[in-house]
């Protein structure tokens, strides 16, 4: 990893830098442009356009929630008025912010829960000898290159009252509910058709963990008699707790990014089962056009994000079995 | 391991992986075969696999209700530039940041690496008013220059680091040795060898912003401007109810193209996603 310390002593016969008119003479014959200034100055260069993007796109936006949560700002009455803290006690008062984080928390817990253990049960199938394990894997996988609004209208379709879920389900004598209508069946529906979506690409990462584990391990736990499960369970999962790890933090943030599912769904209903907080947040500030109100709650989605990213890291030093 | 497996444990194996698939495959059977049925055959009992009479008349009204040929190029050259933007911004940040050591480097790449903390949700309010001050909602410039240089390219850099930094350095050194300049060595040698990590990138760019939503319904407001995913929802009749056929002959032609290429791509795309610095 350090081999990119400068060689001082490269002739300076390298291309000038492509911002600059070429070598310049410094005095006493040391050109200015030696090799150290000018990888800095391409460094600088390469880096500046990503940078200067977070700067004007990522920072000062974050710091704008910021400063936009101390304001009452209604766009329609065109107010724009400093109130100090008075958005932060709404927020502690906002009695429908408790179900929304409630909801919330359902749905983060209920997909991660969902997608990772589904997405190991798959990759450990697909990880068998056996033909044709790559033709599973494509079909597993093909979610992830759909359209997400498509994939999520079509679910929409399947789980009307009497759409082909419940079409399948009473050919099978079963009557079914109304899926998005119901309180438990929303959020269940919600979760089960986001899990469908990506769990392709959970899938696919822990294939690629297991397929680094290797197999003499397996044989030797096998002479001393270790059954399956203890395999997996003592080998398996020890050796990949580095990628379900990953795919953890990933599943997290992203479980708390979903809004088009929601916002095509259930529209957060019925009443505010479904309301997760990215939603509630689009409600208030584009809907009903509480900009100041929605930059509060930008904020505590940030602290969220930021509390639950910190917390995974940290327990890692607990339970990954190694670093990579 | 090395045993063969015996025909029934196959059997099972097998039996589980055509089960476990049913619910991945058949919404997209259900989406192409149910728009080519006629409106009173889509909630028919019991269901049918395949449509009684084949109705392509769906396929006709999605452009009548819509301009979606206009909707179609928007999604498609939007998703095409911010991609090549991605990578180009991408494959240079992350080259610098593994191989050219320059003052302030670690705590320029931290600042980068904060907008992976920040999903772009979290900013949506501020960076309407941005777009709103410079007259630019209802323009395609919002989701082009934001997920080019802002959070979403953050991962691309980052995965174009994890892969630049493994490469081995004396590469880099017979090129300097050979009179390139640095930005010869990485466009000439670093940059070729970035293909693989370049392909998974220009995957999940290509991807993330086909299915952008919160961003264009909060930007932009005349059906010609709309992106895809946007569109697709508009196929309502009077009453707002969705016109389910139009509906799902348009997300049809959303989603068959982009599985096509996926299933003819598909080593490309898996393997791509899978072996970048994305794993563990």
């Amino acid at each position: 990893m350090a081999q990119t310390h400068l060689k001082l002593t490269v002739a300076d016969r390298a291309d000038a830098p492509p911002a600059t008119g070429g070598a310049r003479s410094d005095g006493g014959g040391r050109p200015f442009w030696t090799v150290r200034r000018r990888d800095n100055l391409v460094g600088y260069l390469f880096v500046a356009p990503q940078l200067i993007g977070s700067a004007l796109f990522v920072l000062l936006p974050l710091g704008l929630v910021g400063w936009y949560s101390l304001h009452e700002w209604n766009v329609l009455a065109g107010t724009f008025e400093f109130v100090g803290g008075e958005n932060y006690d709404k927020l502690l008062a906002d009695a429908n912010l408790r179900e929304v984080l409630a909801g919330t928390a359902l749905f983060s817990v209920g997909l991660v829960v969902f997608n990772l253990s589904l997405a190991l049960v798959l990759a450990v199938l697909l990880n068998q000898r056996l033909r044709g394990t790559a033709f599973f894997r494509t079909l597993f996988f093909s979610p992830v290159v759909v359209s997400l609004v498509a994939w999520t209208i079509v679910w929409q379709f399947l789980l009307q009252a009497d759409g082909g879920i419940n079409g399948l389900l009473g050919v099978a004598g079963i009557d079914g509910p109304n899926w998005l209508r119901g309180e438990g069946t929303a959020m269940l529906s919600v979760i089960i058709v986001q899990v469908l979506k990506n769990v392709g690409l959970n899938m696919v990462l822990f294939l690629a963990a297991l397929q680094g584990v290797p197999a003499q391990l397996y044989e030797a736990a096998e002479l001393d008699g270790a059954g399956a499960w203890t395999r997996f369970r003592r080998i398996t999962v020890p050796l990949i707790s580095p990628t379900i790890l990953l795919t953890s933090i990933i599943t997290v943030v992203g479980s708390l990014q979903v809004f088009a599912q929601i916002a095509v769904l259930t529209q957060g209903g019925p009443g505010m089962s479904t309301t997760v907080l990215i939603y509630y947040l689009y409600q208030q500030a584009f809907q009903f056009h509480h900009f100041g109100y929605g930059a509060t709650l930008s904020a505590l989605l940030f602290v969220i994000v930021a509390l639950l990213t910190v917390v995974q890291w940290r327990m890692r030093r607990k339970w990954v079995f190694h670093e990579a | 391991m090395k045993r063969e497996m015996s025909v029934r444990l196959k059997t099972v194996l097998y039996g589980l992986l055509c089960v476990l698939c049913v619910p991945f495959v058949f919404p997209t059977w259900w989406m192409v075969t149910s728009s080519l049925k006629p409106i009173q055959e889509i909630f028919a009992f019991p269901p049918r696999l395949l449509p009684e009479t084949w109705d392509f008349s769906a396929y006709r009204q999605v452009f009548e209700l819509q301009p979606f040929a206009e909707q179609y190029v928007n999604s498609l050259y939007i998703a095409l530039i911010v991609t090549v933007g991605t990578m180009a911004v991408a494959a240079m940040a992350g080259y610098a940041f593994a191989r050219i050591r320059f003052p302030g480097q670690n705590a320029l790449f931290l600042v980068v690496l904060l907008g992976l903390l920040i999903p772009s949700e979290v900013t949506i309010v501020p960076l309407f008013q941005m777009v709103h001050t410079l007259g630019l909602t209802n323009t395609h410039w919002p989701l082009i220059v934001v997920p080019i240089l802002g959070a979403p390219s953050v991962l691309a850099t980052f995965i174009m680091r994890q892969f630049f930094i493994a490469l081995p350095g004396e590469l880099e050194e017979a090129a300097r040795v050979d009179g390139l300049g640095r930005f010869g060595t990485f466009y000439r040698v670093a940059l070729p060898l970035a293909r693989p990590a370049l392909g998974a990138v220009a995957i999940f760019t290509f991807l993330h912003s086909w299915n952008l939503y919160l961003e264009p319904i909060v930007y932009l407001s005349s059906p010609e401007m709309f992106t895809l995913p946007q569109a697709l929802t508009q196929f309502v009749d009077a009453y707002g109810g969705p016109m389910w056929n139009v509906q799902l002959a348009a997300a049809t032609m959303t989603a068959l193209p982009i599985l096509v290429v996926f299933v003819l791509a598909q080593r490309q795309f898996v393997e791509g996603l899978a072996h970048t610095g994305l794993k563990g």
